[in-house]
């Protein structure tokens, strides 16, 4: 497919594009190259209909000037069946179309789905993903890597070739995370947890950037992405985890602090349970966490009592200022004791990312149509990974 | 940082103090420029006792048509204030690279673009439409005025309040600093704190009052003041589409109030509707914003969607094409335009199947779009095309429109989307789609219901100044976006490090050079054409010979638009009144019944800003007097028993003897 995608290339409608550099139409990880065909395919399905509209118009403006006294005149003609039958039909039918391959695309292409490819010509074996853990902060990116036990800011390293599934978080506001060489962008929301599936398919030096505007310092949300190779990847590791600077939820809480172009850090050890931690809203001592909170809920809630189970805030600091008319900020206080929480929050941690499935998605049965010259004009590409042996088949 | 740190609040100012003057060179500047021009043009009323005459014709007037115009002055000089946020956004971006800061810090950067989207959504665009709406609706159903005329005025006035308040967040405060739909957490009072997002909000909750009343007052009018034998299969097309934006406007703008009401809730009494704690949900604000959102996009474009079938049909001179299939889009588009708001957030973590589903919704809207498009092309087909500027506009919306429809369903394919989401793709598409399709349906609906309005055409050599500064400007400023977006460059970005993304950017900084030429022209050409307007005077009131019944009526109509309600026996039925050569009744004249001007709206309005002031500056004192002081107006209002006059029949028949000799003069 990346052949055909190439191969049609010059017919983009982009022609500028020649002399400059646009990553998101050539990519180095699989899921944007994927996406970038997708882009391509879509606009070329409806140069179908726009090109004739504007060729018409510009025909119809040009035939039918007041001038031109040889063009017929039909002052009265204002219907006509079958051409309205013709009118809705055609962009109906390109929608169809572009609609089936949205379907598909998006299912196949969705920031959740584990990737069951490297690339187009390698399947996924038994490789489990990369685990990065994401928060967006005021203004920087805190990058975490539990499996490691590394974290870094501002500097993002991956071994190529190898699926990594980041978890996002945020701290304070929302913000989008994007490496537009790579994949698409996720939202990363305070309070709330995306995930993100991508892979790079070429070592090098990428651009990563906060896509969502995020407050004063958000120019500066820029980091790099380093696609390593194992070696490289493992050497990165080692480093980082010399660097003897503990993150821990005291140290966090000092990088949470707002700050702008934040120049690269690296952390180890990491506290395991720090992005559960801020995906539940209590890195801070003494606050209920989310999970705690929605776990007495499910059994009820509190019920009156639970009304007292609430402290001022020792000092009232960005995010939770007093509001002019309002009761002063509050927070809900922890009940559970460290074990218990420790427990319940480890349990949180995400789940076995295997791909469940690697089997095509249905419509397999469907060929992929002929063209003219007898040759597979859209080689059937949704159904590269081949089934192992026992696949669950309901998908 | 232009913020006081520390806030004092005290009783009688609440939060204001000298610190909420902005220590900023550009803005002290533009405030000694704004003051001496204000200063001048208030002398020059007293000057020349314009102020009675101001206030008793149009502040106070009920008039539609008078309305309607000054709508179109508010929306033209905000417009300005807009259009110079956009050209500081350009240059600031031309030139931020390879170290440097560019000239704007990242307080007044981030007001910019923020007040950019807010002025030219709701303080240009808005106030357009509705002018447009206001002035052509009732003469193209054959109506003397709108069914509640003096909420028309109020509705006007209230709008103005709203500009006004967003204006002054400019030398007194600060404007939001959170892009043009204040998203949560970033708008909540944690990481907003000052005064900002307060403007945002009480500006657009005093406009919002004002485009509600205004949506329900048209969607009467329509409904019920349509002239006998008018069906709704008769209506002019532009008629059918303001009926499906007023639709619109009243099923969605009570959705944006009420979000902004719980977002000031947030910010004033310390709920937790959108904050990260305590049980918020900030993703419920972004489905709330873009319940309303989406639906307002398509508020902004189907009147000029109605515009241009108007424009088509006359200067092609033949029917429009397929009429029933255009209603029948337009009605489409009005009903799908609520099953897609979830496509302006597609990265945001929704399920594929979700995403799948909004994407496709968003597809779909493009046939009924496209046949709208196709409806055009084959009416131009076998016609004779007058290329007179409206129709110009026209050709040009077309072959602009298609590019920005095409990148618009692109960016509904969700997997597109995750690659341009936020970046400057975007911000290309939707000026692609809001300059190509809204605002060049303004200008071809200026120039052609100019005559109309004033009694004299537009200078048609500066309009073509205009018009190709404007094409040319916008292309050149806005492809050069297209292509960033595919290099990966997202938007409100204030400084870059990539040195190669330069150039792209100052290209794009002379097309708003280019486009800045396009509107100084415009401004001549209004200028110019004032000054020569006995060449180009019209004295026939049907300067384009036209199809619907606006142009049966002298320019400038009579204040009671028609002496004797027309009757409609078809589609475009002044063309059929033409053709069939009938005349208008020329005896037997009645007095007409017409509603009295009053001031009540001005003074609501007012009190209102007041009233809005006061909260966003927490000097509660004069937000409780100025509110006691709305309702006690309004209340007092409902006194006012002196509403309404008859316009005697020997000065109708005066108007309109005065009109046949008109006509006789000019041959017809």
């Amino acid at each position: 497919m990346t052949h055909l995608f190439k191969r049609l290339s010059w017919l983009a409608p982009l022609p500028l594009l020649a002399g400059c550099e646009a990553v998101v139409l050539s990519p180095s990880g699989d899921i944007a190259a994927r996406q970038a065909e997708l882009l391509v395919q879509s606009t070329l399905l409806m140069l179908i209909i726009i090109v004739p509209v504007m060729a018409l118009t510009v025909w119809f403006a040009w035939r039918y000037r007041a001038s031109n006294r040889q063009a017929t005149y039909n002052p009265d003609w204002d219907h006509s069946t079958k051409l309205e039958l013709v009118i809705w039909a055609i962009p109906l039918l390109i929608i169809v179309c572009l609609g089936a391959l949205t379907w598909v695309g998006t299912h196949l292409l969705d920031p959740y789905r584990p990737l069951d490819r490297i690339d187009a010509e390698t399947p996924v074996s038994n490789q489990q993903p990369l685990q990065v853990q994401v928060v967006a902060m005021d203004w920087k990116w805190l990058f975490i890597y539990p499996e490691q036990g590394v974290a870094s800011v501002n500097e993002l390293a991956v071994p190529v070739d190898r699926p990594v599934q980041f978890t996002l978080t945020s701290t304070s506001v929302m913000n989008a995370f994007y490496i537009p060489a790579m994949a698409g962008m996720i939202y990363a929301m305070p309070g709330m947890q995306t995930t993100l599936h991508g892979v790079f398919n070429e070592a090098g030096e990428y651009q990563g950037l906060a896509s969502h505007y995020s407050g004063a310092g958000f120019s500066g949300m820029r980091f790099k992405a380093h696609a390593l190779d194992g070696a490289g990847f493992d050497a990165w590791v080692a480093e980082a985890a010399d660097s003897g600077e503990t993150l821990d939820r005291a140290r966090y809480l000092e990088l949470e602090e707002p700050s702008e172009n934040v120049p690269p850090m690296v952390f180890a050890p990491v506290d395991p349970q720090l992005f559960s931690r801020v995906v539940n809203m209590c890195v801070e001592e003494g606050r209920m966490c989310m999970a705690e909170m929605m776990a007495y809920d499910a059994q009820g809630g509190l019920g009156l009592p639970g009304i007292a189970n609430v402290a001022a805030l020792a000092e009232p600091g960005r995010g939770t200022p007093r509001p002019v008319l309002g009761l002063p900020p509050f927070q809900v206080t922890g009940i559970c004791t460290v074990e218990e929480l420790d427990q319940m929050l480890a349990s949180a941690t995400p789940a076995d990312s295997t791909p469940r499935d690697m089997s095509p998605l249905r419509g397999r049965a469907l060929e992929a149509p002929q063209g003219i010259l007898g040759r597979n004009l859209i080689p059937n590409r949704l159904t590269q990974a081949t089934p192992p042996a026992g696949a669950d088949q309901n998908l | 940082m232009a913020v006081p740190s520390d806030i004092q609040t005290t009783f009688l100012l609440g939060r204001l103090d000298w610190n909420a003057i902005p220590q900023d060179p550009i803005v002290w500047a533009t405030g000694v420029v704004v003051a001496i021009g204000g200063a001048g043009l208030l002398w020059m009323l007293h000057k020349y006792r314009l102020w009675s005459y101001l206030w008793h014709e149009w502040f106070t007037t009920v008039d539609h048509k008078k309305i309607g115009i000054m709508y179109v002055v508010l929306a033209l000089i905000m417009f300005v204030r807009g259009f110079a946020d956009a050209i500081m956004m350009r240059l600031q971006q031309a030139i931020a690279f390879g170290g440097s800061e560019g000239y704007l810090n990242a307080h007044h950067y981030d007001q910019i673009f923020s007040a950019h989207g807010v002025i030219m959504i709701f303080f240009v665009a808005m106030p357009f439409v509705t002018g447009l709406m206001n002035y052509v609706v009732p003469l193209q159903i054959g109506a003397r005025d709108v069914s509640f005329p003096f909420l028309n005025n109020l509705s006007f006035w209230m709008t103005v309040g709203g500009a006004v308040l967003v204006m002054m967040s400019l030398f007194v405060g600060e404007f939001a600093q959170t892009g043009w739909l204040a998203f949560p957490p970033l708008s909540g009072i944690g990481y907003s704190p000052y005064v900002g997002v307060d403007y945002y909000i009480w500006g657009l909750q005093v406009a919002g009052v004002g485009t509600t009343l205004s949506g329900i007052n048209l969607l009467v009018t329509i409904i019920k003041m349509r002239a006998p034998g008018m069906t709704m299969m008769r209506m002019p097309i532009f008629t059918w589409t303001s009926l499906c934006t007023n639709i619109l406007i009243v099923a969605s703008f009570p959705v944006l109030t009420a979000t902004l009401v719980l977002l000031t809730l947030d910010r004033y009494v310390g709920t937790n509707f959108f904050t990260n704690d305590l049980g918020g949900n900030a993703m419920m604000y972004v489905n709330l914003i873009w319940i309303w959102g989406h639906p307002e996009v398509y508020i902004l474009i189907l009147p000029l969607f109605g515009v241009y079938s108007e424009v088509v049909a006359t200067f092609t001179g033949k029917r429009l094409f397929g009429y029933t299939s255009m209603v029948y889009a337009t009605v489409c588009i009005t009903i799908l335009s609520y099953l897609v708001w979830l496509h302006h957030f597609f990265t945001m973590g929704s399920g594929a199947s979700v995403n799948s589903f909004f994407g496709i919704t968003t597809m779909i809207i493009s046939v009924p779009t496209g046949a709208k498009i196709f409806n055009w092309l084959f009416t131009m087909y076998r016609s004779r095309i007058r290329f007179e500027l409206p129709m110009m506009w026209t050709i040009a919306f077309m072959l602009t429109f298609v590019i920005g429809g095409m990148t618009g369903v692109l960016l509904a394919v969700p997997p597109a989307d995750f690659v341009l989401h936020n970046s400057l793709f975007l911000v290309a598409h939707f000026h692609n789609v809001i300059i190509g399709g809204v605002l060049f349906g303004l200008f071809a609906a200026v120039y052609y219901w100019w005559p109309k309005a004033f009694g004299f055409r537009l200078d048609p050599w500066w309009g073509k100044v205009s018009f190709w500064f404007w094409v040319v400007g916008f292309w050149v400023a806005f492809a050069p976006l297209y292509i960033l977006g595919l290099m990966g460059v997202t938007r409100r970005v204030r400084v870059f490090d990539d040195p190669s993304l330069q150039i792209w950017f100052v290209i794009a900084a002379f097309g708003a050079v280019l486009i800045a030429i396009g509107i100084a022209a415009m401004f001549i050409q209004f200028g110019v054409s004032i000054a020569r307007r006995d060449q180009l005077r019209d004295e026939t009131g049907d300067p384009w010979d036209g199809r619907t019944l606006e142009w049966a009526t002298s320019s400038p109509p009579p204040a009671y638009n028609f002496a004797f309600t027309p009757v409609s026996h078809g589609l475009d039925t002044w063309w059929d009144m033409k053709r069939y050569g009938q005349t208008r009744p020329r005896a037997a004249y009645v007095p007409i019944h017409m509603p009295k001007n009053t001031g009540t709206g001005v003074i609501v309005a007012g009190l209102s800003t007041i009233c809005g002031f006061a909260l966003v500056w927490y000097i509660w004192w004069l937000a409780a007097l100025s509110f006691a002081g709305i309702v006690i107006a309004s209340i007092l209002h409902t006194f006012n028993y002196a509403r309404d006059y008859h316009i005697p029949a020997e000065e109708v028949r005066a108007t309109e003897d005065a009109r046949d000799r008109q006509l006789a003069s000019a041959g017809v």
